[in-house]
């Protein structure tokens, strides 16, 4: 317990990502949704890093998490860009009211 | 118990307490609070393991572009003050029920296929060796990333375009 | 008819005797004290650990109290520019005017409207405050020293030295804009709003700028260490400034934005909403975003000294002092840089009464169609001088930022529109005759 290692480091990301999917899963806020997708993001950074102390000793885990975090804000660019369109169109940000392209 | 050790718990608490405060909040912009305090505790957790440039780089592009591009979202498609989010509670039952589940497996996977806990001996790597890796090793990576971007560029300038009358 | 014991206090407030003489006692009191405890403070001067604690615990206090202090700058200045007299009522030549403008903010009732957030709207301006005093630990202030008592031990006035200091600084101002966009929601009023809502996308804006700029300079020095950068330039006695003076110029135009100072403080905008952000703060609290953007800009300007000034490098063009540790070199390092800073702090202020508040098409315009373009291009060519080896050469450095400005100036003859014309997504306006 009082040494840490590579395990502490994958349960708290565990904790994370399992906050993460919880937001994504209840909340109807699109935004919300996205903030969750954040949440799971970051545990998987979290994960790459400590690998990459840990267990192979190079910088191969810093760079995979560089490379997500780039792909979050380009990921969160675009989303936001969709949300507001898709609240010019419907004046709610409610992910359960774009229903347009049901059958 | 090394300076190392309390670091880590009280960051860990930190983490924790942002994320589950993601979780419960009611209020969309509390959410994205909670999300910075979460991004701080996980940049000074890179701090911790010596990932240094790796914790700027989450300050800077995270938390100062990320966030921030999402917050603008909150204050363009939030229609009246202090919305609440509403939870169906047959939801909010499984949804914890699932996500809790989860936890548990994984925490029982991880912490019994743990290995013996090892001390780090790889060297700290310095801002050079993250560039030369990143433009020798990694730089076919590197240049899609610089592509997608671009289309990101173009995807949300042409997205969000007023309509031409 | 004045009342004469009120004519009679504000004589007395008014003479020059009380105010050199109480600080005159002041000064002898601390150093009187100084002396006396010597023997007390002797060993903490001298060890690694204790030294930056100490540098961080006086510099606090010397940013804090000069906020004060540049507010009566400010009020002068203001004065000095719109030919008129500024604050000269309180104490000799107005220099009691912090200390009343202090106790104002102290005494005046501190409202909390019913409607608001209230976690978030006590959190906004102290995640201001915070966030803006927190960026002042790479600073280095003067550099090494090693102190007579203990010629074995180097000790830094730095607070703390990381490698990845510039990032360090850029994380830093990339956050200062929460505590602007907490308090414009939180506030529950549309003006408040309107005001976060510029800051964020102000702020997204004016970061690239920034960054290109910091980036120009990086690819010159070659180190990521704000010591390591001061220390090029003070051994070389070549300053940045002399060879990146474009650079320079967008770092300098993207702090202002950052400290949202005039004239880009379209956060606050009191003509059009009505303080903005800070609409809804009264008394210490609205003293506290008033704190963080003076301490703003006091952090914006030490590195942009540290970066291209020199930061504690007395002279330009000489190598005097660079490389030494004595006490005294301290001392002259310490009011190099503060003078250096204080100057910084003088344009900052004479800027802000000069030129009018920008409109915000204006804003992003300027941002997206000129500045960014340019620090591209400048990141483009320092890079490629990096290659040839060339990056610190003074003459290849000049030619590419005339290159760039020229290009700059061509561009902006041609492209037929200009930063002050009307706002693009606008009807026409026809006007009938009468």
């Amino acid at each position: 317990m009082l040494t840490i290692g590579l395990t502490h480091y994958l349960v708290l990301a565990a904790v994370l990502f399992c906050c993460g999917l919880y937001v994504m899963t209840t909340k109807r806020n699109a935004v919300g949704i996205l903030i969750g997708a954040e949440l799971v993001l970051n545990a998987a950074c979290l994960n790459l890093v400590a690998f990459s102390r840990y267990r192979t000793g190079r910088l191969d885990g810093q760079i995979a998490a560089l490379f997500v975090i780039v792909l979050a804000a380009a990921e969160a660019a675009i989303a936001i860009a969709i949300f507001v369109n898709y609240y010019r169109l419907l004046s709610t940000i409610d992910a359960d009211e774009g229903r347009q392209l049901r059958g | 118990m090394t300076g190392e050790a309390i670091a880590f718990y009280l960051l860990a608490a930190v983490v924790t307490a942002f994320a589950l405060g993601c979780v419960l909040a009611s209020n969309i912009v509390r959410m994205a609070l909670c999300l910075l305090g979460t991004l701080g505790g996980v940049a000074l957790l890179y701090f911790l393991m010596a990932a240094n440039f790796l914790g700027a780089i989450q300050l800077i592009v995270y938390a100062g572009g990320t966030l921030i591009v999402i917050v603008f979202g909150v204050m363009l498609t939030s229609r009246a003050y202090g919305t609440k989010l509403r939870v169906r509670p047959l939801e909010m039952i499984g949804a914890a029920v699932v996500t809790l589940a989860l936890l548990a497996g994984l925490t029982a996977i991880l912490v019994r296929t743990a290995g013996p806990v090892v001390s780090p001996s790889t060297p700290d790597f310095g801002v050079a060796q993250i560039g030369t890796e990143l433009l020798s090793t990694y730089l076919v990576p590197f240049e899609v990333i610089s592509v997608l971007l671009l289309a990101v560029m173009i995807g949300a300038a042409y997205l969000v375009q007023p309509e031409k009358k | 008819m004045q009342d004469p014991v009120v004519f009679r206090v504000e004589r007395i407030l008014r003479s020059p005797w009380l105010i050199f003489g109480a600080g005159a006692v002041l000064a002898g009191a601390l150093a009187l004290a100084l002396w006396l405890l010597f023997p007390l403070y002797k060993g903490l001067l001298a060890d690694p650990f204790w030294f930056p604690i100490l540098v961080m615990a006086i510099m606090l206090n010397l940013i804090l109290s000069s906020t004060a202090i540049c507010i009566l700058a400010e009020r002068k200045i203001a004065g000095f520019t719109q030919d008129r007299f500024g604050p000269n009522r309180v104490g000799f030549w107005g220099l009691l005017q912090p200390l009343a403008d202090g106790l104002k903010f102290l005494l005046k009732e501190d409202i909390i409207p019913t409607q608001v957030d209230k976690p978030l709207f006590l959190l906004a301006p102290a995640m201001a405050l915070i966030i803006s005093l927190s960026g002042f630990a790479v600073i280095p202030w003067a550099g090494e020293v090693r102190w007579p008592w203990a010629p074995d031990t180097l000790v830094s006035t730095q607070v703390a030295s990381l490698d990845i200091g510039v990032l360090y600084v850029l994380a830093v101002a990339s956050l200062g804009v929460y505590g602007v966009v907490l308090a414009g929601y939180a506030s529950n009023n549309k003006y408040a709003f309107y005001g976060g809502v510029r800051a964020a996308a102000q702020m997204i804006s004016y970061e690239l700028p920034l960054g290109l700029g910091l980036l120009c300079l990086l690819l010159t020095s070659g180190s990521l260490r704000l010591e390591e950068v001061v220390r090029q330039q003070a051994q070389s006695g070549m300053w940045y400034v002399f060879l990146h003076p474009l650079p320079f110029l967008l770092i300098l135009v993207s702090s202002f934005a950052e400290a949202n100072r005039v004239p880009f403080d379209l956060a606050e905008a009191e003509q059009e909403l009505v303080g903005g952000f800070h609409t809804e703060y009264s008394s210490m609290k609205f003293a506290l975003f008033f704190l963080a953007e003076y301490a703003h800009m006091i952090t914006g300007s030490a590195v942009l000294v540290a970066l291209f000034c020199g930061g504690w490098a007395p002279l330009p063009f000489s190598s005097w002092l660079a490389d030494s540790t004595a006490w005294w070199a301290l001392l002259i390092k310490l009011g190099a840089y503060l003078a250096k800073v204080a100057v910084c702090i003088g344009l900052f202020m004479l800027v802000r009464w000069t030129i009018p508040r920008f409109r915000f098409d204006q804003l992003m315009r300027i941002a997206w169609l000129s500045l960014v373009p340019v620090g591209i291009a400048l990141v483009a060519g320092t890079a490629t001088l990096t290659v040839l080896g060339l990056q610190r050469t003074w003459w290849a450095c000049l030619g590419l930022n005339l290159v760039a400005l020229l290009g700059m100036l061509w561009t902006a003859a041609r492209s037929g529109r200009t930063v002050t014309g009307r706002q693009d997504d606008l009807p026409d306006i026809h006007v009938e005759p009468a």
